[in-house]
C-alpha cells in the first residue's frame, strides 16, 4: 500500500496525475511535464518532496560516524552548511546518495532518497558505533522545493531576506515563513537556483498553499516528479538506481568530488582501491539519428556493447533527445560516434559533455 | 472528451475511418490526453503488413513509450510523415492527425462513439 504525503489532498485538488513512486503515491504532473520544466528554468516551480527520508544523527560521536559511513569528509564543516555524499557498501558500490545538514557540533540532519529510506536507516543503524543516536523523523517532516530564477522574489513575499541562505549548500534553521517555522536551504535537484523548505508535517499544506499564492504574480506552477526527473537529467545530476547502484562505485559514475580517498578510513574505501582505476565513466549521449534513447539501453561501438544508458529522454529546455550513459573509459569522452539499441532499432548517437544544461550565474 | 460520431473505436484507444476503400487510423482524444505531450512518433514503413491487434507504431512522451495497435489485418499504404517533425499534432488535433492508412480487413468488434465513451468512463474509474 503506497503512502501519501501530507500534501496528497492538495495535489488531487490541483488535478495532478498521481502515480506510485518510492513507496508513495506522488504527482507525476499537474498540467504537462514540458511546461512545468520550462517554468522552473524561466520562472519558478514548486515541488512536493515530502516523500524524501529524513534521519537525525546526534551525539558526541556523530562526526566520526559520518566520516565512517560516508565517502565525503565532514571534518571542518561549519554549522549551517549542507554536504552531498554517497554512502557505500564494502565493495565500494553505492547504498544511496544523500545530503548532510550540520546544525551544530554533534547535531546533523541526513536527507535520503524515499525509495531507499528504510534500507539506509537499517544500514546506518547496523554500522554506527559509540555515543550516537539515529532517529528516522521522515513521518514528521514535510519538504517543499521552490526552484527557479524567481524563487528568491517569491520567498521574500513570505519571509525576511536574512532567512534566505546566500550561498549554494548553505541553510538557515528556525526561519519564520509567514508564521510557519521552516529550515531553509539553498539546495535542489533541478540545476536551477532555488530553495528547499522543511517544516512540521502538519504545516505542510498551509505552507504549500502560501507558496502557491505568493508565487502567483511570478507565474509559479506546481511541478511533478516528471519535471523533477527531466530537470535533474538536463543538469546531469545522478539518480540512485540509474547512474549508480550497489554495483557502481561513485568513482565510476563521476562523483570523485564527493569521495575523499585521503580519509584514513570509510566503508567502501578498500573496495574502491581493490577495483583500481575505474574502467567505466559517465558521459552524455546526443541522439543524432531519429528516436528517443531511454534508460537501460545497450550502447554499441566497434561492433560490441561498450556500456548502457542510465537515464534519457527529450530534454524540454535544451531540446533534442539526450541520455546519460556508463561507458568503457575510452568511449566516455565527448565526440565519439556510437549506436544505441532502442527496442531492437539502431539509433545513431554521439557522446557529448555533461551537463547538458548549466545555469548562468 | 471529444468523440466524433462517424468514427469506429478500438478498446486500445485508436480510431478508424473508412475512406476511399482504405482505413485511416489515429489515436483518440482520450489517448492523447492520457499520454501527455508527445515528442516522438515511430511510424511504420510503407507495405509493412500487420494482423489486427498488432502494434504498428509507437508514440513517445517525455515519460514513456506507448504502442499504437492496428484494428486492421492488412498492409500500410500511406503514413502521415508530417508527424515526424510535429508529433504534437497528435495532441493538438487527434482526429485530424492520422497516423497511417491501411488496406485490408477491419476487425469486427470495434466500438461506436457512444460505446467507446462508456468504455472510457469505466476505465477511468
Amino acid at each position: 500500500m503506497d503512502k501519501k504525503t501530507v500534501l496528497y489532498d492538495e495535489h488531487v485538488k490541483l488535478g495532478a496525475k498521481m502515480v506510485p513512486f518510492g513507496g508513495f503515491i506522488m504527482p507525476v504532473q499537474y498540467s504537462d511535464i514540458i511546461g512545468e520544466h520550462k517554468c522552473v528554468r524561466t520562472q519558478v516551480g514548486l515541488f512536493d518532496v515530502s516523500h524524501m527520508g529524513e534521519v537525525t544523527m546526534q551525539g558526541p560521536d556523530a562526526l566520526a560516524n559520518l566520516n565512517h559511513l560516508l565517502t565525503n569528509d565532514f571534518t571542518n564543516m561549519p554549522d549551517g552548511r549542507v554536504r552531498y555524499s554517497p554512502m557505500c557498501n564494502e565493495n565500494g558500490g553505492v547504498v544511496d546518495d544523500l545530503l548532510v545538514y550540520k546544525k551544530g557540533e554533534g547535531d546533523y540532519l541526513i536527507v535520503v532518497n524515499a525509495s531507499n529510506k528504510d534500507k539506509d536507516y537499517e544500514w546506518m543503524k547496523a554500522h554506527v558505533f559509540g555515543d550516537v543516536e539515529l532517529v528516522d523523523i521522515s513521518e514528521s517532516v514535510a519538504q517543499i522545493a521552490v526552484q527557479g530564477p524567481d524563487a528568491k522574489k517569491l520567498m521574500l513575499k513570505l519571509t525576511k531576506e536574512e532567512n534566505l541562505p546566500v550561498k549554494y549548500y548553505w541553510f538557515i534553521d528556525h526561519c519564520d515563513v509567514d508564521g510557519i517555522e521552516c529550515l531553509i536551504s539553498q539546495t535542489g535537484y533541478t540545476g536551477e537556483f532555488g530553495y528547499e523548505l522543511y517544516c512540521a508535517a502538519e504545516k505542510g499544506p498551509e505552507l504549500w498553499n502560501k507558496l502557491l499564492a505568493a508565487g502567483e504574480e511570478f507565474g509559479v506552477k506546481p511541478c511533478g516528479l516528471g519535471a523533477r526527473d527531466t530537470l535533474r537529467l538536463e543538469a546531469a545530476m545522478p539518480l540512485y538506481g540509474h547512474e549508480m547502484d550497489d554495483d557502481v562505485t561513485p568513482l565510476e559514475t563521476g562523483l570523485d568530488f564527493a569521495v575523499k580517498m585521503g580519509k584514513e578510513e570509510f566503508i567502501g574505501k578498500q573496495g574502491m582501491l581493490d577495483r583500481g582505476t575505474p574502467a567505466i565513466g559517465r558521459i552524455g549521449i546526443k541522439v543524432t539519428g531519429r528516436g528517443i534513447v531511454r534508460e537501460h539501453m545497450d550502447v554499441v561501438a566497434d561492433g560490441r556493447v561498450i556500456g548502457h544508458t542510465t537515464s534519457g529522454t527529450v530534454l524540454p529546455y535544451v531540446g533534442g533527445a539526450h541520455a546519460m550513459a556508463l561507458l568503457e573509459k575510452e568511449f566516455a569522452v565527448p565526440g565519439k560516434p556510437v549506436t544505441v539499441l532502442v527496442r531492437g532499432r539502431e539509433v545513431a548517437c554521439e557522446t557529448e559533455a555533461l551537463p547538458f544544461y548549466k545555469r548562468e550565474k | 472528451m471529444n468523440t466524433p460520431r462517424e468514427l469506429k473505436y478500438a478498446k486500445t484507444h485508436e480510431w478508424v475511418k473508412e475512406e476511399d476503400g482504405l482505413y485511416v487510423i489515429g489515436i483518440t482524444d482520450y489517448a492523447q490526453d492520457a499520454l501527455g505531450s508527445l515528442v516522438f512518433v515511430n511510424l511504420p514503413e510503407l507495405d509493412d503488413e500487420f494482423e489486427a491487434g498488432d502494434a504498428f507504431c509507437d508514440v513517445e512522451s517525455v515519460k514513456a513509450v506507448s504502442d499504437v495497435m492496428t484494428p486492421i489485418t492488412g498492409r500500410v499504404v500511406e503514413v502521415n510523415e508530417a508527424l515526424l517533425d510535429a508529433p504534437e499534432l497528435l495532441n493538438e488535433d487527434p482526429y485530424g492527425a492520422w497516423i497511417a492508412k491501411f488496406e485490408g480487413e477491419i476487425e469486427e468488434d470495434l466500438l461506436d462513439a457512444e460505446e467507446y465513451e462508456e468504455f472510457c468512463e469505466n476505465e477511468a474509474e
